[in-house]
């Protein structure tokens, strides 16, 4: 059990090691936390002391002006132990919500230095928990570290050293009660703390039943499984109330051991105390004193207990804070990049690549040259690497092996934002951000004139559904773009991307949800307005590939053929299969 | 307008109260009563301890010190009886704290599954109208705050109260004049608390306002972390988020300021208390305006320590109550939600090979007797409207006539209505007026369970569950067989990649699905509805996240399996949908053109328009 606890500390110690560093301009406020609660339990401390002396040397020997004189004098020490007491509070909020703000400011900071790589890592739920809920807990924990956690310690040992002070014989008491005491606290803990988390793991099951029930309502209604969910269910719920019914049974008991050892405190003192007042060695006040010592004296240690659970609730948020904190972004600027890309040539020289830790390579042996300006198309089935294949151009991922050359020169040897302002990409799944038409389009070019925004909303033909909304370009955009359809938030994640003016544009399945017709207007215009940019589509349909200048046919991470559209209807099964299936079904048209 | 409305909430809240109350109580009345009980006991011993100092000093040492030989038996004595009042005190908190720990459990998970069971009852516009983020948050957040409130808020206030209340009592047994003073300090506590409470609990509120910012904000922001990459956005980023994270950082320093200076205030407060009553019965004694012993001084000291405890502890428990009636609030509005209507008395009879073709409806005749319609799988709307909300119209005037085994083609814009056409089939929603007939009965006179038993439905938004790839497929019929669910996963061209997960069939997957493509899951649920062998089968964009080459595939296995059976397709790509026997094209909820392929196409109409690619679906 103390192995345990002392392990415990350390990685409480470790843990915090890094969480500190966000303590920052908010160090003052935090040392003067614990300052103010020192100089608070040093002055109330004293209290019982001189009430003792009061009752002792006041009102039993009818002296009514020591009576005032020393109350006077404990009101005032009453007063500035409220007064130190409530500015411990201030400062210790204070200081808490000031560090909570600067750790927030820092895992969002490093979140955004994340390659594409690092996000993989986490989900963009879970980095949100992180950023509000964990670092709300965190928060707590600071704060009662530097209030609470240096209260309780104190108030035991001064309690202690002022019992034994007023009474060494009679504090004896205590040096077989306080062990007690702890042993009960530590084995509630001991056996409480571990259900907790199975407790915790069982709500997931929980969780997930609900969520699986609710997202699919109509799976379940359609196949009528309401008696089957249902016991899907209560059997999550009974597997919560078992453990945590045990958990709760066994937290409770705190309350009534704590009044078990109270009360047996209270009689043994009134016991021996009386024995000695009776015996002319101790007073009344003494023991009216000591009574209210040995209350500090056993509270202060149910404290530590809670203070301690707490502590080691907040630990795993702690943890997950810092798990996020110490994963290294694996893409970074190095000295002295270069800031100029030269043209929209792109050279892949031997590339390899897999993701971290899995063993199956995604692409394999992949030797491709583009010339400026031309139009590649890339078409194959999911999962065979085409996504994975552009994405390299912009250095979102770093090869594992071989080298991608980008106007001349290896991508490592850019500065990141050169690369990325020169290789414009619009993903696979077309996110905008709150805020208006506008605002979404100068993402490409905070410094864009109207005319340029016009010009490429209508290269992407955006301009004309832009112009039917009341508020045109000015229209807002809600979070997630639920007011936009699919096809129109393709177009306009296009027209973001082509306000970069960039040298490579690449178009990843960018227009699924644009009709063909349309389509066909996106990519003239592509054509004729950006004649110098090189421009890379990944397409399921072959007609909005074919007149490219080389197509690509990916396969299981390679390339499979490279040719014109002719040459691969002649000489590629795959990819005439493919052209014959899409012709027969009139998607051509 | 303001005072009127929060008068209403207050009144919801006492009526959410009561409810409550009532269905704690009147679920474990015994074990309640018992822990109130345990409660009061619990708080007379604890007073009746601490005047037991009185007895002490007055009754024993006072007499003794002035013996010559003084007598400790009977002290020893009436230690022994504080010592067995003690004991019942503890036994009575034991007892209560056990109780509500355990009457608390078996609460919430009578709650939660109360509500589960409830919940699968609801029609589907429930969980169109309501949040899953927030229907989720009831069984948790709401259930835990709720539990919180019966397992420790109510005792723990209870006990306060009759503390407070034997604290009094005893009080004025032991001098009025002084319990004066107490009431004086009793007053400014109550402002001082009621001051720190309003204020903490404004800034909370605050805070929260806040949080749901920077949540929302930093939502966005990390959903869209990739194309902030692409865009090189990071700084951008960084000084938007800064704004949200300082507007925090000051309503959640003042909240937790006043929220954590309450208890060293109120301790000192008390510490105040004890001090004047130090001087106030000191003078009183001394002079002797009133029979005040030392004895008498003494308790009055030692009960002015439990005096601001309660106080404090009301306030806060106060809070959390309240707290929890708003969680209490949102579970009862669940309960409260209407369930789906089901009057059908028609009930389906499937064969028991488990295959289509035997299947009967039993429709009870007046006479008594019942008349057995065989299953074809006729469907016909006749004048049918429909609109979510009252008063609100979506479809207009369908007329379709489906016969036996046809497949039905549904064309049109997203928002047209033809998922909203089908999802009248299976009486997801009601109709306002019109009739639909199932090989000649009225849907309204069949049993919903039954109804949707005759039929399989594939949705775009594939939803599985948390289990193995077998269970997920035999979800389509309980009683398939391990042979009958691959057959249906190799019609569905969905075998290929389950044989190569790492254990195949019993590969366990994860219910939102990161472990499987979009299309694979596709896949899944498209087997899922073959092995359900149903009559009737609804495929709602049920191959869009399927690439060409694999849906060329599950073509083949997809009219294979549509053979035999009426079919509703709905689909984004018109190539799958040319060999149907009638296509229906739908615009803003009317159907603007009915007939198979070459009809429409000679029509030269909107699906001619569409099939050119000269207009766009979406």
């Amino acid at each position: 059990m103390q192995i345990a606890l002392h392990f415990f500390v350390l990685e409480v110690l470790h843990l915090f090691r890094t969480l500190l560093h966000s303590v920052r301009q908010y160090r003052k406020l935090s040392l003067l936390s614990p300052l103010f609660v020192t100089a608070e339990v040093g002055i109330e401390i004293f209290i019982p002391y001189l009430m003792g002396n009061i009752i002792d040397n006041g009102l039993m020997k009818s002296n009514q002006s020591y009576v005032i004189h020393y109350g006077l004098i404990l009101l005032a020490m009453s007063i500035v132990s409220l007064v130190c007491g409530a500015s411990a509070s201030w400062t210790s909020a204070h200081a808490g919500a000031g560090f909570a703000t600067n750790l927030r400011h820092d895992l969002f900071y490093h979140i955004q230095g994340f390659s594409f790589t690092n996000i993989d890592r986490f989900s963009g739920s879970s980095l949100v928990t992180r950023l509000t809920t964990d670092i709300t807990n965190v928060q707590n924990a600071y704060q009662m570290l530097i209030r609470q956690a240096v209260r309780a310690p104190l108030m035991l040992i001064f309690s202690i050293v002022m019992a034994f002070n007023v009474n060494s014989q009679l504090a004896l008491i205590f040096v077989i009660l306080v062990p007690i005491l702890a042993i009960i606290l530590v084995t509630i803990l001991h056996f409480g703390r571990p259900l907790f988390r199975i407790v915790f793991r069982r709500y997931d099951t929980l969780n997930r039943v609900v969520r699986e029930n609710v997202r699919g309502i109509r799976v379940v209604k359609t196949y009528v499984r309401k008696n089957e969910e249902e016991e899907k269910f209560k059997s999550a719920s009974k597997g919560i109330a078992t453990v945590f019914t045990k958990a709760q049974r066994i937290m409770s008991m705190n309350g009534p051991a704590m009044q078990l050892v109270v009360n047996t405190s209270l009689l043994l003192l009134s016991w021996f105390g009386a024995k000695m007042i009776v015996g002319g060695t101790f007073q009344t006040g003494q023991l009216v004193s000591m009574y209210s010592y040995s209350n500090q004296i056993l509270f202060s240690m149910s404290f530590l207990a809670m203070i301690f659970t707490q502590l080691s609730l907040s630990q795993a948020s702690g943890d997950r804070i810092v798990e996020v904190l110490r994963d290294q972004p694996t893409i970074t600027d190095q000295k002295g990049a270069l800031t100029d890309v030269e043209d929209g040539s792109i050279d892949f020289q031997n590339v390899n690549f897999n993701y971290a830790d899995a063993k199956r390579s995604i692409l394999k042996d992949i030797n491709l040259q583009i010339k400026s300006g031309q139009v590649i198309g890339i078409i194959g089935e999911t999962g065979s690497g085409k996504s994975t294949l552009v994405q390299l151009i912009p250095r979102l991922y770093d090869t594992t092996h071989g080298k991608v050359v980008v106007g001349g020169h290896n991508v490592r040897n850019y500065d990141l934002k050169a690369l990325r302002d020169n290789v414009a990409m619009v993903l696979q799944t077309s996110i905008l951000f709150s805020g208006t038409i506008a605002e979404n389009l100068r993402w490409g070019n905070e410094n864009a004139t109207d005319e340029q925004v016009i010009r490429a909303a209508k290269i992407a033909q955006a301009d004309d559904f832009i112009n039917e909304f009341d508020d045109g370009y000015h229209t807002y955009i809600e979070q997630g773009g639920n007011n936009v359809s699919g096809g129109q938030q393709q177009r306009l994640t296009i027209a973001r991307a082509l306000l970069k003016n960039p040298k490579i544009l690449i178009l990843d399945d960018s227009t699924s949800a644009v009709d063909t017709h349309t389509e066909q207007k996106i990519r003239q215009g592509l054509r004729e307005d950006l004649p110098e940019t090189t421009k890379i589509i990944i397409s399921q349909r072959i007609v909005s590939i074919q007149d490219a200048d080389q197509i690509i046919v990916m396969d299981h991470g390679q390339i499979q053929d490279v040719g014109t559209h002719e040459e691969l209807v002649q000489r590629n099964q795959m990819y005439r299969e493919i052209y014959e299936f899409q012709q027969k079904a009139g998607d051509e048209n | 307008m303001d005072a009127k409305m929060q008068n209403q909430t207050k009144v919801k809240r006492s009526t959410t109260l009561i409810r409550l109350l009532k269905f704690v109580v009147g679920t474990y009345p015994v074990p309640f009563i018992i822990g109130v009980v345990s409660i009061i006991v619990s708080a007379a011993a604890a007073v009746r301890g601490s005047l037991f100092l009185q007895n002490l000093i007055d009754d024993y040492i006072t007499p003794m010190l002035k013996q010559s030989a003084p007598n400790f038996a009977p002290l020893f004595r009436a230690i022994l009886i504080m010592a067995g009042i003690y004991l019942v005190g503890v036994i009575g908190t034991l007892l209560y704290t056990q109780i509500m720990a355990v009457l608390g459990q078996r609460l919430q998970k009578k709650i939660r599954d109360d509500m589960f069971v409830h919940m699968q009852s609801l029609p589907i516009i429930y969980f169109d109208q309501n949040d899953y983020g927030d229907i989720m948050s009831r069984y948790t957040n709401d259930v835990d705050t709720l539990m919180q409130m019966i397992s420790q808020s109510i005792p723990q206030f209870l006990n306060s109260v009759f503390m407070l209340a034997f604290v009094m009592i005893g009080m004025i047994a032991l001098s009025p004049l002084l319990t004066l003073v107490t009431l004086f300090i009793f007053l400014l506590s109550i402002g001082v608390v009621r001051v720190l409470t309003t204020r903490s609990s404004h800034y909370f509120k605050e805070q929260q306002k806040q949080l749901g910012k920077v949540n929302g904000f930093v939502e966005e922001m990390l959903n869209g972390l990739k194309v902030i990459k692409v865009f090189s956005h990071e700084t951008e980023a960084k000084a938007d988020f800064d704004v949200f994270n300082q507007e925090y950082q000051a309503d959640s320093a003042k909240a937790n300021a006043y929220a954590t200076m309450l208890f060293p205030i109120m301790g000192n407060i008390g510490n105040v208390l004890y001090v004047l009553i130090a001087i106030f019965g000191g003078i009183i004694a001394i002079n002797g305006w009133s029979t005040l012993t030392l004895g008498a001084i003494a308790a009055f000291l030692q009960l002015s320590r439990s005096f601001s405890q309660p106080i404090s502890q009301i306030s806060m428990q106060l809070n959390s109550i309240v707290l929890a009636l708003a969680g209490a609030e949102r579970i009862f509005q669940l309960e409260d939600s209407p369930v789906e209507v089901d009057a059908g008395h028609v009930t389906l009879e499937t064969a028991q090979d488990g295959t289509k073709n035997n299947w009967n409806w039993r429709v009870p005749q007046a006479g008594g007797s019942d008349q057995l319609v065989p299953v074809r799988g006729r469907i016909i709307f006749d004048h049918v409207n429909f609109g979510y909300l009252p008063g609100q119209t979506i479809l207009h005037d369908i007329n379709v006539t489906v016969e036996p085994g046809e497949k039905v083609a549904l064309v049109g814009a997203t928002g047209a209505g033809k998922t909203t056409i089908s999802s009248m089939l299976n009486r997801f929603y009601e109709i306002n007026s019109g009739t639909i007939t199932y090989d000649g009965i009225n849907i309204q006179n069949i049993k919903k369970d039954d109804l949707r038993r005759s039929m399989a439905i594939v949705l775009q938004a594939t939803n599985l569950f948390s289990t193995t790839v077998r269970e997920n497929i035999r979800y389509g019929r309980l009683s398939a067989t391990d042979d009958e669910v691959e057959q249906a996963a190799k019609l569905a061209h969905a075998d290929e990649f389950i044989e190569e997960l790492s254990q195949g069939y019993d590969t366990k997957i994860d219910g939102d699905g990161s472990d499987l493509s979009q299309g694979q899951r596709q896949l899944l649920a498209i087997a899922r509805a073959n092995v359900a062998d149903t009559p009737l089968m609804i495929l709602d964009e049920a191959t869009s996240s399927i690439d060409t080459r694999t849906e060329r595939m599950v073509q083949a296995g997809m009219d294979n399996l549509m053979k035999g059976r009426t079919t509703f397709v709905i689909a984004h790509r018109l190539s799958t949908i040319a060999n149907s026997d009638l296509i229906l094209v739908i615009d803003h909820g009317r159907i603007i053109e009915q007939g198979n392929h070459e009809q429409l196409i000679a029509k030269q109409g909107e699906y001619y328009q569409l099939y050119t690619g000269k207009k766009s679906l979406s």
